[in-house]
Parts: C-alpha cells; structure tokens; sequence
C-alpha cells in the first residue's frame, strides 16, 4: 500500500473542512437587498405617503350636477323642472313610449318576475332570451345571435374573444369608447388607419403583407381583424362597407362590424348598413349592435354565423360570468322587432326627417354640420375654436342652455360637438323652431 | 446577535424580530415581522382555520378546507388521462371522415384565410364539456324562486344539439339560482311598484347618465344604497360586471399597485388588467402572503427604478362564490390602515346575504364602512334586480361621476329595475312598515346553517365558512360532475355543477345556494336527494367524525389500516 504525501491529507482535509463550511453557512439570498436593515424597512413604512385615493374635484365642474330627467325620457321630456322637445335621447323610432311595448313587459313582469338571480349557465336562460336570439337571427337574416345584458359589454366582449395577444385588428381612428376597452382588453397588436381613409388602410395591409412574407410561418397563426362602425356614433359618417368588403378578400382579413347607430335606422327594412349597400351578410364576420337605441330596451347583441357566434358562448367575458337580461327588458325587444318588422315604412319616414333637420341646420353661423345626412345623431361643431377645450366647451354648453331656455328643445353635449338626435315623433314646426333657436344661438353667444 | 425592535400584536403578545434566530414553523416556512401568527392545528387531512387574534373577531370565524383524499386525486388525474385520450382518438376519427362531425365549419370562400381558432383551445370544449353540456344552460319558463319550471330538453346526438320537446318539467327545486333572500317573485309589493314604474316610465332610457339619462329614480336610489351602506354616497350602474371593468381603470393608473385574492372574479382581474397599474397576487384569503407583499411593495418600491408607489390598492370580495368563504375583513383593515393602503371590497354575494341587518360583511363583522374606501356590489343577487353599485366617501363618488366611462358613455338603469332595488332595499331595512325583511334575513341563515351542518353530518366535503350561503360540496372526478347533475335533475331538484377551468382541475364542485325562501320541507327533500345521489355516487369522502351516518367503508377501511 502506498502512503499517500503529507501535501495531498493536508489538501484533502482542508477541502473537507471547507465542504463541512458550505453546507453549514447561511444560503445566500440575492432577493434581500443587505443594505437596509430593519430599522430602516420600518422607516420607511412609516414615512411612506400614498396619494389621495381621487384627486380633488372643484365643486363648479359643469358635469358635476347632472340634469336630472322627471318622467320618462320619451318625445316630451322634462329636464331640471322644465318640460322641453327631446332632441337628445337616441330614441329613434319612438318606441320608448309604446303602449304595445310597455303592455309586453308587464306581461312579462308578471310571469317571470324582474331579476334572472343567475348567469346564462346557471339557471339564467329564460324562454324569452332564446326566442328573442331567434328573432334577431331570423331579422338580419343570419344564422345565429346572441345577447348580453349591456349595451357596452357587447362589442367590448366580443373582440377579446376572438383576438388575443399578437393578433392584429385594424380600426377606423373614430372608433367609440366601448370598441377601445374591448381592444386594450384583447391585448393584440391594434393598428389605427384614418376616419374612412380606404387608401390608408390599403397602405397598412401591404405593410403587414410584407412582413408576412419575411416570416411565413408565423404569418400562417397570426389572425386579422377589421373593426369598423356602421354609422359612427362619434362624427356620423357611414363607413365604405363594399370597398371594405373588396379588402377583405384580397388581404384575408375578417371585418367586424359595429352597427349600435345604424340597427334600426338604415336599409329597406331597418337591416342596417348591410341592407343600405346591398351586401351579403354572409361576407361580414360579426355584426354587433346595441338594443339600447333603435329597439328602446337595454342590452346587446351580435349575429353571424354559427361557426363565428357560438364561440362567445364559452369565451365572452360578459356573457359567461355576468347575469342574463331581465326577461322583461327581453320581451319589450322582441315587441319592438315585431313593430319594426310590421311597419318598414317608418324607416323612410325617419330618413326624412334626417334629411330635413340636416338641411335646417346647414348654414348656423359660426356652427358647422358634421354627419351624413342619413345619420339620425348629427354632430354641430364649432368652425374656428377659441383655442382653449374649456372655452370651447363653455361656449357649446352656454349654446345648449339658451336653446333649452328659449325654444324648450333638449340637445346635448358630447365631448367637442353638440349633438341632435333625430326621432321619428318630431314633428316640422318643432324641427323649424329647434333650428332657428339654435341660429340665434349661436349668433348672440359665437360673435 | 441581540434583539431588535419588538413590536406588540394588537392582542397584546409581542413578537420579536431577531436577524439570527429565525425559528421554523411547523411547516418549514420561517416566521417573520408579521402581524400575525396563525396557529395551525394540523390534524390528519384537515385545515382548520382558526383566528388567534380573537379581539377581532367578535364571534368565531370557523371555515375548512379539507384536504382532497390522496386516492381521490390519484383517481382523478387517471380519470381526465384516460378522457384526454379518447379525445384524441375522437378527433382523429373525425379529421378522417370515419365519424360525422357535428362542428360548424368555416365558409367556402373562407377557407384560406387564417383560421379562427387553434385546435388545441378547443380540445376541451370538444372532448370534454361536450360530453356533459346538458348539465348547462337549462333554460326556464318560470319564475327563478325557491321551485321553478324547466323546459325538458332531449339530444338525439349526444349533446351535439338540443330539442326541446314541448313538456315543462314543473316545480324543481332550484339550488343554483343567486337568490338569496328570496326577492325573486312576480307577485308582492316589489312586483306592483315595478309594474307601476313600467307603466309610467317605459322600459328603455336611450341615454347615458351624463346626458339625458338621469331619472329621478336613480338619484333616489343613489341616496337610498349610501344610507343603506352608511356612507356618504353612492352611485349606481346598469351592470355589475361593467361596474368593476370600467371603474378600477378610474381609480388606478400607472405607477400604481393593485394586491389581488388569487380567486378574484373575472371582472375584478379585467379592471386590474385594463387600469394599466401592476397586479400582484396573494394567497386567497391569507393575511400573511397579503402582509408580505404591502411589507415588499413599501420597503422597495417600483420595480427597477424604486420609486415609491403612488397608491396601494387591495383588492378582495366579501363572499367568494366557489369556495364559499368569507373574507378577513377585520385583518385586512388593520392591515391597511398599517401600511395606508386603500381597500377595494366587492360584495356581490355577501350584500344582503350575510348580517343581522342584511348590510352585508361589514355588517356581519360589526365594523365600521368608514374603513372601506370603496364599497362595490351588485343588485342582481339579494335583490331580485340588476345592475352594481360603488358607494364611499363624496369626494370620491364626484370623481367617479366625472370619470367613469360608465358614467359617460354606458346607458344607465332602466326604470322598473331601478324601482325593483328600491322596494326590495326599503322591504330589507323595514322602512315599509313591515318585518318581511328582517324575516328573510333570520331565514337565510337558519336555513344556511341547517344545510350546513346536515351536509356536513352526512360525510360530504363541504367547503367555506360555516355562516356563508354559499355550500360547494366538492365532487373531484369528471365522471361525477355530469352524473350528479342529471342524477339530481331525476329526483326533480335543480343543482348547479362547475368543473375546470372555473375550478382547479381536479376540484370540481357542485355548488348550492341557500335561499330564504326555501322551506324546511323543500330542504329536507333536496338533502335526502343528495343524500341519496352521494351514496349512489359514492361522493361521502370526508374522514372527520360524523355521528350517525354510513358513510363510504372503503375510506374508513384505509384509514384504520393505515396505522
């Protein structure tokens, strides 16, 4: 046997010592920051200061106090004490004082009660919701609907449910609030084009058409979506569906379509803005609409195909894991389809009217018209601003009380523009007196 | 190494923080700076929690958890292995065209654009949820009381599709519809008022708040929720889910911090996400993982540039609908008034439920709603309405008003909805001159008691807090889940059942919720049913004592082998 050199023990043994060490010493930890101590920690729990939980509001902000409504909000509404002409409500077709649609109700009321207590899943679908989903189906000739109990909810839901992180969508820069929530809620890759610009649209999908083709696998994953309103409730323009349609196909791209503004307003029979171009409703991917203007009721819908639709029966948010529609408010829709379906004629007699409160309004001093002339929410926005939002804003506001005071027509406010609504009840001396108020108006308070 | 500060608990013990000695717990995780000790007792496949800072609580706050039984578990994860398979097989049978697809298919002209959904997203909803999907959607033609009508659905293809044969299955008795005081009725005083409200107001509004939509009901209801609550103001909104996702994001930003219960609601999670500020995660309903993380956020700030934070906001609900506990209210706001956190409490389940006044958890641990910043709930649950709430301090609900998106671009509440909250409010604090509301509260939670503790005495595992009427009754293996439901639809009683992905995968539940109007007649039926379905299905799992019952011999087999 060999004797191994004092050098290799002596080694030996001091590398044992030091492996004794290592697993005996304290792990270092690389989360705890060693230069506070305690003392310190503690200190600086007690000095930390959180902001206050709101920031101060100044008790005069004009939006502070609301107008508070008396009564219900139908043609002859009573705001703040006063009775005045409703030119305000998005109440379209005149149905929110129906009789037929009010005696449904209480029917309605009587039968089922007033809350569903539960979700779509648990004991919340009622007869009513799945016959109102056929109506609606069977209305804008698709295959399939589906409801949501909020208006909001709606498209703000639907769009996550389809587009998720590193999809792109492409939407028109006017998109309302509640398509906005429903992109940053998707969290995919959002590309905005100019207000109604086809040419830019065009140019945004080539670019993406490039990058396609430097990575052609991921490009095979990577779904694409249009969104884009019918009728924008924000500057009142209708949006170029046939072209849209055109891009469609040759970029491969699913369209969309948010009609709240246009549902019961535009085509033959109130079809919508699919009617109004003769386009086959087959070519758009999602329709989604709130009930909550033309049908006087609360709550949303989206229709399509099957295929599309009975997806957001498992992923959309506010369907799955919200409460259904109260199934009074769901029979009074489906009386106001009936009156819809009954009488197509009083869709041209409300173009008519669109028509002719646009025309009166043409030539306000100092007020310019923005919108279609179809639209049934036009927009007066101010022709030179006074450089200042709150002046700006001042002035509209000081503009909408004179008119409420002198000729007693209700218009209303929204963001930069004043807006009036056009309802089928307005008659032509109340259309005539509207406008010569707001003339005068704006000639004593714009000068 | 010699002590530091000591810093005394509010129950007068002190705790001493030394850097050197840190003594281990009984389950490994080293004690530190927290307020609070939580004694465990740990008994076998049991955790009780029991509150050792009892001046806090001023009656004993007694939920469990029991532990999933290993063989039940063991059990399970075969049960989805051998289901994951055969959906493989399914599928390729119907990708080869030997099996009939009943999917909807993508158009013609459709065919090569990018497809809309990746397989594997919906290979659970296909292979799985198909299987049990009647259990679903039951759609009624009744009133959602305490017994309903259920239209009788048949499948001739296996749940692919449903037809409805015309026959109504009358008076089920209805354990899954949120009804908890019993407010969901067509006739009574809440149901004249609404008539006459539609009436007189129509149905639909056609505007949002901030312009011509603010009734003069909704100011009365405004005022009515703050005095119910006790507190300054309130406002209210159309939808309960909305209220949360459109609120969070006015109130939080970036640079702030959100701490949320790692079982939050979805619209809760969507607020967080859509405010833009950081969200971090504590363990449901443990105070100690919730300390640690305000302790972290002050001491180092943001993270990478450790700045401070602007503002804390934590993030809780009164009950938690499939756990059925009940939040720690008491801690948490002596944690927060600690730390200067704010305190976000989502009270859609407990408002009206829990209480001797029906005012909801505040209520029901006798504290004051001063401490909580923002007090939310919603209507549809104890109301028989719909629509939320936020109610707190004016300063507050003005902001809220100005900047809200709900406020300004969401249609507000209808009418007789509206007029619905006010009765059934007014009925449950006995402004209208009678004692119906506070009859309905007494039987709540008889009735939840009662349910309680005879589920409990049968053997079943019971999750939650032992006042919530919340009752999971937990199921485990996916075969269980469809057949409890249709086996208790059979004896005429209708249940709800939740499986992943509300659940962990392998905790699925069914779930009931005790009602005031349930009898004790209707409660003894469904609980000979259940009973019946438990042994039939053999659900008795629990291995704590029970008096009286037979409970399943396999597992006390085990357990007395065990040894």
């Amino acid at each position: 046997m060999q004797f191994a050199p004092a050098y290799h023990l002596i080694l030996e043994g001091i590398l044992i010592l030091w492996i004794i060490r290592l697993l005996f010493s304290k792990t270092y930890k690389l989360q705890e920051r060693s230069d506070l101590t305690e003392k310190e920690k503690e200190e600086l729990i007690e000095e930390w200061q959180p902001e206050p939980l709101v920031p101060l509001v100044s008790k005069d902000h004009p939006s502070l106090n609301y107008d508070v409504v008396t009564g219900p909000p139908s043609h002859r509404i009573i705001v703040n004490g006063k009775e005045c002409i409703n030119f305000a409500s998005f109440n379209f077709l005149g149905l929110l004082d129906s009789e037929r649609v009010k005696l449904k109700a209480l029917s309605s009321l009587k039968k089922y009660g007033v809350g569903t207590c539960g979700p779509r899943g648990f004991y919340g679908t009622f007869d009513v919701h799945l016959e109102l989903e056929e109506r609606l189906a069977k209305f804008m000739r698709t295959e399939e609907a589906i409801i949501y109990s909020y208006g909001f909810a709606t498209i703000a839901s639907a769009i996550p449910a389809y587009s998720k992180r590193g999809d792109i969508v492409f939407v028109d820069e006017a998109a309302c609030f509640s398509i906005q929530k429903g992109l940053q809620a998707s969290r995919s890759f959002v590309k905005y084009f100019k207000h109604n610009d086809m040419e830019d649209l065009e140019r945004l999908l080539k670019e993406q058409e490039i990058e396609d083709q430097k990575n052609p696998r991921k490009a095979k994953v990577i779904r694409r979506f249009i969104v884009v309103e019918g009728l924008y409730i924000n500057t009142a323009d209708l949006c170029p569906l046939p072209e849209l349609v055109k891009l469609k196909y040759k970029y491969k791209v699913r369209i969309f379509l948010e009609e709240s503004m246009s549902f019961g307003v535009l085509g033959e029979h109130g079809r919508g803005v699919t009617e109004h171009f003769g386009v086959n409703i087959d070519d758009i991917d999602l329709i989604s609409a709130n009930m909550e203007n033309a049908l006087a009721s609360i709550g949303g819908f989206c229709c399509g195909r099957s295929f599309v639709i009975d997806h957001q029966r498992l992923s959309g948010q506010g369907y799955c894991f919200s409460a259904s529609l109260p199934p009074m408010l769901a029979s009074a829709a489906i009386e106001a389809l009936n009156i819809m379906e009954e009488d197509p004629g009083v869709f041209r007699v409300l173009r008519d009217k669109c028509k002719h409160v646009h025309k009166a309004l043409q030539g306000t001093p100092g007020l310019k018209v923005a919108g279609e002339p179809l639209a049934p929410a036009l927009h007066l926005q101010l022709e030179n601003s006074t450089g200042s939002r709150t002046n700006d804003l001042k002035l509209l506001r000081a503009i909408v009380d004179y008119v409420r005071y002198n000729s007693r027509s209700q218009i209303t406010m929204c963001v930069l523009s004043i807006r009036v609504v056009v309802t089928v009840e307005q008659t032509q001396e109340e259309i005539e007196k509207a406008a010569q108020c707001i003339r005068e108006a704006a000639v004593k308070i714009l000068k | 190494m010699t002590q530091n500060s000591a810093s005394k608990l509010l129950n007068g013990d002190t705790v001493h923080r030394t850097k050197q000695d840190k003594k281990t717990g009984g389950n490994g995780f080293v004690k530190n700076h927290c307020l609070f000790q939580q004694k465990r007792y740990r008994r076998p496949a049991e955790k009780n929690h029991h509150a050792s800072c009892t001046s806090l609580y001023k009656k004993p706050f007694v939920e469990s958890f029991e532990e999933t039984p290993l063989l039940v578990a063991v059990l399970t994860y075969i049960g989805y292995g051998i289901l994951t398979i055969f959906g493989y097989l399914r599928d390729f049978l119907r990708d080869w065209k030997f099996e009939k697809c009943h999917l909807a298919r993508e158009r013609e002209e459709q065919k090569d654009f990018v497809p809309l959904y990746q397989d594997f997203e919906n290979f659970y909803t296909r292979n799985l949820y198909m299987r049990i999907r009647d259990n679903w959607n039951r759609p009624i033609r009744s009133v959602p009381g305490a017994k309903m009508d259920l239209v009788e659905r048949v499948t001739p293809d296996y749940n692919w599709t449903f037809e409805h044969t015309g026959k109504v299955l009358k008076d089920v008795i209805n354990m899954g519809s949120y009804n908890y005081l019993g407010f969901a009725e067509n006739t009574g005083t809440c149901a004249d008022a609404a008539s006459e409200c539609t009436v007189k107001y129509g149905v639909g509004v056609c505007s949002s708040r901030q312009e011509t939509g603010n009734l003069d009901k909704h100011e009365e209801l405004e005022k009515l929720v703050a005095r119910f609550l006790g507190v300054e103001s309130s406002m209210v909104f159309g939808m309960g889910f909305a209220t949360n996702s459109m609120n969070i994001p006015a109130l939080m930003g970036k640079g702030c911090l959100i701490l949320s219960d790692e079982l939050n609601h979805v619209s809760l999670v969507l607020g967080a996400r859509l405010s833009g500020a950081t969200i971090r995660v504590f363990k449901h309903n443990n105070m100690q993982s919730l300390e640690k993380l305000l302790w972290d956020a002050i001491v180092h700030g943001q993270p990478r540039t450790h700045r401070p934070w602007k503002k804390i906001l934590i993030l809780v609900e009164g009950i938690y609908s499939m756990e059925g506990s009940i939040v720690r209210l008491p801690e948490i706001i002596v944690l927060k008034k600690k730390y200067k956190a704010y305190l976000y409490l989502d009270e859609a389940h407990s408002i009206g439920a829990l209480g001797p006044r029906g005012r909801g958890v505040v209520d029901y641990f006798g504290l004051d709603p001063c401490d909580v910043d923002i007090m939310m709930g919603t209507f549809t649950k104890s109301f028989g309405a719909a629509g939320g709430y936020i109610g707190g301090k004016k300063d507050l609900v003005d902001y809220l008003r100005l900047h809200s998106h709900s406020a300004v671009y969401a249609t507000s509440m209808s009418p007789p909805i509206t007029q619905q909250i006010i009765t059934s409010m007014k009925c449950i604090m006995g402004e209208d001159g009678t004692t119906l509301g506070q009859e309905r509260l007494c039987q709540l939670s008889e009735n939840t008691t009662y349910f309680r503790r005879r589920l409990h005495e049968m053997g079943f595992i019971i999750y939650g807090n032992n006042d919530s009427p919340v009752v999971p009754l937990m199921l485990y293996m996916p075969a269980k889940i469809g057949a409890f439901g249709r086996e208790m639809l059979k004896r005429n009683i209708g249940t709800v059942v939740v499986g992943f992905p509300a659940t962990p995968i392998i905790e699925s539940r069914a779930r009931f919720c005790v009602s005031a109007a349930h009898t004790r007649e209707m409660l003894d039926t469904a609980l000979n049913a259940i009973s019946e379905v438990g042994d039939l299905l053999q659900l008795k799992y629990s291995r704590k004592n029970r008096h009286g019952s037979e409970g399943t011999d396999l597992f006390s087999y085990l357990e007395s082998h065990q040894d």
